[in-house]
């Protein structure tokens, strides 16, 4: 589609990026907001930046979240990766069928019954519920969102290279570290980030899931929300933003760059004989 | 059968030396996907140091065939022996045996340097030893200073340059070849053809490439096996191929061929005679094939054997056709007649142009007839 | 396996053997028959490299995926206790080991009668209907501006929509909190306006959670819809207004017929997990909003009735196994 943008089209991008947008930077201003209300401007003031850094608990389920995530994380994308070269390669295996619902029904499936289903798991196996129980909870549904990512790049993925290699006489195991992983590694390194996403984000199945000592930090925001909306909040959902917002310019950026400088590299290359 | 044809540089034709053992040897080979045969009970013998081209359509099963030598496809029947070892249950990493890839498949994360590396570190060679034999593959294939190159700062050609080291570098059994000048432009594909003779001369390494593209085949192979739906149909030297092709199927894939169907009038005492409606004139053969009287038989003729002339000759009934120019392709080099028989059969004939054009004498609707050389016709029974 | 007579070479001498690697190894071993039969029994029983490998996601997700589910559905059939678990056990060793089997049907018979429940699936079906049908209609323009965009843009379009994605869903929603409650900033926006002269009520209504579900689902619809615009043919465009078809028309007749596919993935990627839906509804909905994943949550964390809750979670999930096996078939498809 490469037509040109009529009126309506830029009305629709400009009215819906803004739509996308308008909370998240009110959200932003009034984190900064000097008063206690999320509404009414006072003034600019960073003090409620200060009272985060004071307030042990969110700090503490900021922690948490984090190990949660990092731990969680890479065991999915492990798993995923696993997943995902079954799914595209290893052709018709016995119960393939359950295997491929089973990676992608969590993608879809409501998390009170993915949190509800896994707790009551866990009380049946006698396991007690705290940091593990969480970590394990979010391995599984991350998974499969790395499952997916990796297949789909394994699908258009070009063979050849792989039988090239074992025509060179790299055994198939070998080959996969070698030559497919390399290649594939944007894919994989995005899976894990998703999962991480994923995983930090998760308010509903850690409730769930977790235990006395492991509380997440969506689980602290959610209740404190429910309290009342406070500055902190927003100030702490700034920090949030910030983060991601910085990875995703760093990625495009990164990834600009990488596209100029192969269409440099491509230009040299077809100038020569 | 023929004589010596000169196919080959050296002159030395292992296909016709009885005492010669053949290097390569597929017995019995077939392989079906599904419904879908691919290859059909295929029997080959390639010698060492040959450059064997497999040629046809596509889906002929040429391809199929190449992957099977490679160890990328198991048959379901058959054999393959590969200096005296049976290959079938080895596989691909374990064959002595390297592929080019029609797309090349080069390594995009390493080097050109790593790229052809690659095999000689799955054998654990001394880093120094592998060092030396990098350096000297460059040089054979003329990429000196592109060591450190990525594939995607590469051209078309050097790529595919990159490939061919890569594949030679482990100094294979025999390297097989899919299709490798197809991306190349014609110039490029020329030039390449060339350098792959003199590679293949200098290593002695037994080449075997795949191709659809007949000129190719004709030019570097020293035999081609032209293959039709998953079978052989001929087995030769391209000049073989081309002079004395087995079947109608041949005589029509390589070059261009004018047919008459004919039916076979007598064979003692020579020369063979044969009755042709679709001719208008009794064709006569000195060496005809094995065949009855009464037999339906094809006589093929190459357009360049057919000379063309606005005088007839002496006897108008045997070996000569009559009609008018209908058409005349000018190609530069050649001119093409299409000759429009008094029978309603359209025949071809190219003439060099060895005279400059305004003095070419036959032109459009011109009534020409057309004769041959006695043993330049070749008379087919199937 | 093809018959071959002699003996097999299971690898080749020379230069062009493995030496020391695994493979190498294996493929000696091979030769000896008792080595070689053992793997070919291995290979009948699915143990093979790939079988094993195959194995750890599998058991996983067996364990953590399939296992709960059947889990659930045994705990559907118990009855509430004050105990710890709070459920009473199925399964009971009597003393002369006999297995007692109770198997209650209260909590589903309670389903059924009492209003409550089946309204929450009704009213979360169509809560979730809505909305996904609101997300399409906002979502596809602004997929269409996006691949209509110059090449240029994309990729910073892209990169638009994607950062509300990875940004925290709870915090999204919470946004919306300060925006429609009763002094928040929507109000006072209209109020200034002189559009309204009483502040609107729509936090803790069904609008706030219409709004909510289809702001915080945008991304999903907008993805799949970019993925299949983007990638549609021009020519085909081209070649209407060639033929005399006005470019309305043929938006109509080509452009949506053939992205229907990034239709279908959009809507399931919204419809399915917003009927379950719980945060949106529980911060932006009122009391009389009933969702599903809402009255599931109470249930369980309110009320301590974890049979119950597992009676509707079994049900939510019967609703749910067309779309989802539907959604399956679809990227079983297309993958």
């Amino acid at each position: 589609m490469r037509k040109g943008l009529s009126w309506f089209n830029i009305l629709s991008l400009v009215l819906g990026f803004g739509l996308l947008y308008l909370p998240i930077v009110l959200l932003v201003i009034f984190s900064f907001n000097e008063s206690r209300l999320v509404t009414v401007w006072a003034g600019f003031s960073t003090k409620w930046y200060g009272e985060l850094l004071k307030n042990q608990a969110l700090l503490d389920a900021a922690w948490v979240t984090l190990r949660v995530a990092a731990v969680s994380s890479t065991l999915a994308t492990i798993l995923g990766v696993v997943a995902g070269l079954a799914m595209a390669r290893f052709g018709r295996f016995r119960g393939r069928t359950l295997f491929s619902g089973m990676i992608y029904a969590p993608l879809v499936m409501p998390e009170v019954i993915t949190g509800l289903s896994l707790l009551l798991t866990f009380v049946a196996l006698s396991v007690n519920r705290g940091f593990v129980t969480v970590t394990l909870a979010h391995v599984t549904f991350s998974m499969c969102y790395v499952a997916v990512v990796v297949q789909s790049r394994l699908v258009s993925f070009d063979r050849a290279i792989e039988e090239a290699a074992m025509d060179l006489g790299c055994p198939p195991a070998r080959t996969f570290f070698y030559i497919t992983l390399p290649v594939i590694m944007p894919a994989v390194v995005s899976g894990w980030l998703l999962a991480f996403t994923l995983s930090l984000d998760d308010l509903v199945i850690a409730s769930f899931t977790t235990g006395p000592g492991a509380t997440t930090l969506p689980m602290k925001i959610y209740s404190q929300v429910r309290l009342g909306v406070t500055p902190e909040i927003n100030a702490i959902s700034t920090i949030l933003i910030g983060i991601v917002a910085v990875g995703v310019v760093v990625a495009s950026l990164l990834s600009k760059r990488q596209e100029l400088r192969r269409r440099a590299d491509e230009r040299l290359a077809a100038a020569a004989p | 059968m023929a004589a010596a044809t000169g196919a080959t540089r050296s002159g030395h034709e292992p296909w016709n030396d009885p005492a010669a053992e053949a290097y390569v040897r597929i017995v019995g080979v077939s392989k079906s996907f599904g419904d879908f045969t691919a290859v059909d009970d295929v029997s080959l013998e390639i010698y060492k140091g040959e450059f064997f081209a497999l040629l046809g359509p596509s889906g002929c099963g040429k391809t199929t065939l190449l992957r099977m030598l490679a160890g990328f496809e198991q048959p379901d029947r058959g054999r393959i022996l590969l200096d005296a070892e049976d290959m079938v249950s080895v596989p691909p990493y374990q064959r002595p045996v390297n592929m080019m890839f029609q797309s090349y498949a080069l390594f995009p994360h390493m080097s050109v340097e790593q790229n052809i590396a690659f095999g000689l570190r799955q054998e654990r060679l001394p880093k120094l030893e592998i060092q030396k034999q990098v350096k000297d593959m460059l040089e054979l294939v003329q990429l000196g200073g592109f060591a450190k190159r990525k594939p995607h700062q590469l051209s078309g050609g050097q790529r595919q340059r990159v490939a061919l080291a890569r594949s030679l570098v482990k100094r294979p059994k025999m390297l097989l070849l899919d299709e490798p000048l197809g991306a190349l432009d014609k110039k490029l594909r020329e030039q390449t053809q060339f350098e792959l003779m003199n590679i293949q001369d200098e290593l002695g390494i037994t080449f075997v490439i795949v191709t659809h593209d007949q000129e190719e085949a004709m030019t570097v192979s020293s035999r081609i096996a032209v293959m039709d739906h998953g079978r052989i149909a001929q087995v030769a030297t391209p000049a073989e191929i081309y002079e004395y092709p087995s079947s109608r199927y041949v005589a029509e894939f390589i070059g261009d061929v004018n047919l008459f169907e004919g039916r076979v009038e007598r064979i003692d005492p020579g020369p063979m005679e044969i009755s042709c409606a679709e001719a208008g004139c009794r064709i006569q053969v000195h060496h005809g094939p094995d065949t009855r009287v009464g037999h339906k038989v094809w006589v093929a003729i190459r357009p360049e054997k057919l000379q063309v002339s606005l005088e007839p000759p002496a006897d108008t009934r045997v070996n000569c056709l009559s009609g008018e120019v209908w058409d005349i392709g000018y190609l530069g080099n050649l001119s093409i007649y299409h000759v429009h028989l008094e029978t309603g059969l359209k025949v071809t004939t190219a003439q060099a142009n060895s005279t400059r054009l305004v003095e070419r004498p036959i032109t459009w609707q011109d009534r020409v007839f057309l004769t041959w050389a006695l043993e330049t016709a070749v008379v087919l029974t199937a | 396996m093809s018959e071959h007579e002699g003996t097999p070479v299971a690898y080749v001498s020379g230069r062009a053997a493995t030496p020391g690697s695994l493979a190498g190894l294996h493929a000696r071993a091979m030769l000896f028959p008792p080595y070689r039969r053992a793997v070919g029994l291995g290979e009948r029983l699915g143990v093979t490299g790939r079988g094993l490998l195959i194995a750890l996601p599998y058991l996983w997700l067996l364990l953590f995926f399939l296992l709960p589910f059947l889990i659930v559905l045994k705990i559907s059939f118990s009855e509430a206790r004050i105990a710890i678990p709070p459920y009473a056990p199925l399964l009971q060793y009597l003393e002369d080991s006999y297995l007692q089997l109770t198997v209650n049907f209260e909590n589903y018979r309670l389903l059924l009668e009492d209003s409550l429940y089946w309204r929450s699936y009704l009213s979360s079906v169509q809560i979730a209907g809505t909305s996904t049908l609101l997300a399409l209609l906002i979502g596809y323009p602004i997929a269409y501006g996006m691949a209509r965009a110059p090449r240029e843009w994309r990729l910073t379009l892209l990169m638009g929509v994607i950062l509300p994605f990875w940004t925290s869903f709870l915090i999204r929603v919470y946004a919306w909190i300060g925006i429609l409650k009763k002094e928040g900033l929507l109000n006072l926006l209209l109020l200034k306006l002189g559009l309204i002269q009483e502040p609107l009520t729509i936090l803790n209504t069904d609008v706030a959670v219409y709004i909510g579900i289809v702001y915080s689902y945008l991304p999903f619809m907008v993805l799949p819809l970019y993925a299949n615009l983007e990638k549609m043919d021009d020519s085909l465009l081209e070649a209407a207004a060639d033929l005399g078809c006005r470019p309305l028309k043929a938006f109509w007749v080509i452009t949506v017929p053939l992205s229907l596919p990034g239709i279908i993935a959009g809507c399931f990627l919204v419809f399915i997990p917003a009927v379950g839906e719980f945060v949106i509804p529980d911060l932006l909905g009122g009391s009389e909003t009933l969702m599903i994943g809402k009255t599931l949550w109470a249930e369980f964390f309110n009320n301590r009735d974890w049979p119950l809750s597992s009676a509707v979670a079994v049900v939510l999930l019967l609703f749910l196994v067309l779309p989802i096996v539907l959604f399956q078939r679809l990227q079983a498809r297309s993958g």
